[in-house]
């Protein structure tokens, strides 16, 4: 494990956005992170909200460019100037999914932006239709779907490309529990096929204990950074309302809450503040 | 159905009032000192309506109304054209559209119709210059359009896209395109009548041809029932044009959701 190359490797990120008006206000969202994830290791950021957790996914995945610091995907250094993490799937928080797309289309997209023939992109979309438990809905549009059918879809369009890495931005922050339970149990089966390294951003820290291996927790924003590493020793394969009950989680559930405690008050009482 | 029987219902009797306050010596004149005045300003529908039917019958109407829908056309299709590109162009160079922004203002808040006599000039009397002042008044419509459709496209659907691997080509085409459609639509239906008055008003100005050129004619002999046929049947080719853009746009846009629709399973 320690000798191994991680797949993914941020160390020492500072991310300073320029105020509008003012250069001098420069914000500084993350400072000095340094956050390592190995292979095939499900490992979840939990921060009070406006913390600087998407920042810190943005630049994992190529798409912002740190102020300073550096981005290590399987030991290569992920430059700017080459674009996005070729490596890495993203699932955002809100709906990325193209509207004007059938299900289908939508989940083939990656693939027919890499050229692949339409044939054999549409025999893999419905396979992957399949997994997701959205067989037979391929023709219809976004708006036709709920919000769980909605993610269901975008979970297929981003692992379709079976992406090294996968980056998920509180992907089922907007939908109820019920259906949340479900969508993070499909997401613990989906991975346990194949186990993906996941960096999994989400402010509930019970989502994060079930599902992941280490849950790493933010300090309140400005210039956040991590302040606390958990290992997660719960056993697999978990079922994420079960698990919730057993001691153990209820242990590391407390233990991770005293550390995350204070960190949400002080966000609390900045957000009051302003 | 029941809607379209109303709605024939209003013309039916917009057709008889016209008729009753027109027609010499039907009702005792109220405002005009003599009882065919009315007839005189406002034309009579039955006279228009034979009008019609004799352009339609001898022929006459064709080659005027063919040369006014082509200029219409050509006008529409350049001046979309053009929008859509220098839209998606613009709207993708912010250095571009910084430097343009103050001429493109300028350009819009210009009341372009005055640039008909120029383009009499540049283009001649033919059609040219009639397409020419048709398309400065459809390319802004679509332009701002397409422009504001670019910026609106949400940041979530481009990071997504690039994070799948798009090229910035495939971003215009998969992304940025589609997206500012449903903008374009909304423009081309004004675009549709703005076209219509860049060939009429063109005509007008110094032309052989065309409907407008009809309608001149007939203005300067005081026949009040030409010039209305002349402007019935522009607006029944207006209104025939712009159900073709909605066909058009109910083809391309399927995706888009409809105000309380319930989807059949």
């Amino acid at each position: 494990m320690t000798n191994e190359v991680p797949a993914l490797a941020l160390a020492d990120i500072t991310c300073r956005f320029a105020a509008r008006d003012d250069a001098s206000q420069a914000y500084t969202a993350v400072a000095n992170a340094t956050l390592n994830v190995a292979r095939g290791e499900f490992v979840s950021v939990v921060g009070p909200t406006g913390c600087g957790k998407s920042t810190l996914l943005n630049v994992a995945a190529g798409l912002l460019e740190p102020s300073s610091g550096t981005v290590e995907v399987f030991g290569e250094r992920l430059l700017a100037g080459n674009g996005v993490n070729r490596r890495a799937g993203y699932m955002f928080q809100a709906d990325a999914l193209m509207p004007w797309r059938t299900g289908i289309d939508n989940v083939v997209a990656g693939l027919e932006f890499r050229g692949v023939p339409r044939a054999e992109a549409v025999g893999q979309g419905e396979a992957w239709l399949r997994r997701v438990g959205l067989a037979g809905f391929g023709d219809r549009y976004p708006h036709q779907m709920s919000g769980g059918m909605r993610k269901r879809l975008a979970l297929a369009q981003t692992l379709i490309l079976s992406p090294d890495i996968l980056l998920m931005d509180e992907p089922f922050s907007a939908l109820d529990v019920q259906t949340r339970q479900l969508m993070e149990n499909e997401l613990l089966a989906l991975w346990a096929e194949d186990r993906k390294s996941v960096l999994f951003i989400t402010h509930d820290l019970e989502e994060a204990i079930a599902l992941s291996d280490r849950v790493v927790v933010l300090s309140a924003g400005p210039a956040t950074r991590p302040i606390g590493d958990f290992r997660v020793d719960l056993p697999r394969p978990r079922d994420v309302s079960e698990i919730r009950m057993t001691p153990a989680f209820l242990d590391l559930h407390r233990e991770i809450w005293a550390a995350m405690k204070e960190e949400v008050l002080k966000a609390y009482a900045q957000q009051k503040a302003i | 159905m029941r809607l379209r029987i109303l709605q024939l219902l209003l013309l039916g009797l917009l057709v008889v009032a016209w008729y009753v306050m027109t027609a010499p010596g039907l009702v005792p004149p109220f405002y005009f000192d003599k009882a065919n005045r009315a007839a005189f300003f406002f034309g009579e529908p039955q006279k228009v309506f034979w009008v019609i039917v004799d352009w339609f019958a001898s022929g006459e109407i064709f080659p005027h109304l063919g040369i006014t829908l082509l200029e219409t056309a050509l006008g529409f299709v350049i001046g979309a054209a053009s929008g859509l590109g220098i839209g998606l162009w613009l709207a993708l160079s912010p250095t571009a559209s910084a430097i343009t922004d103050p001429y493109i203002k300028g350009f819009n808040s210009m009341p372009r119709v005055v640039l008909a006599p120029i383009f009499a000039v540049w283009f001649g009397l033919g059609i040219w210059s009639k397409v020419a002042l048709g398309v400065t008044l459809v390319f802004f419509v679509v332009f701002f359009n397409v422009y504001q459709g670019v910026r609106e496209v949400s940041p979530n659907l481009i990071a997504n896209a690039r994070m799948l691997g798009a090229s910035q080509r495939q971003l215009l085409r998969s992304i940025y395109l589609p997206s500012a459609m449903s903008w374009v639509f909304a423009s081309l239906h004004n675009a549709v009548g703005l076209a219509f008055v860049g060939a009429v008003v063109g005509e007008y100005l110094g032309s052989s041809m065309g409907v407008g050129y009809l309608i001149l004619q007939a203005e300067g002999t005081f026949d009040i029932n030409t010039v209305f046929a002349g402007i019935l049947v522009l607006t029944a080719c207006a209104l025939v044009l712009d159900s073709l853009v909605g066909l058009v746009e109910r083809r391309l846009m399927t995706w888009q959701p409809k105000a309380g629709q319930t989807e059949k399973v």
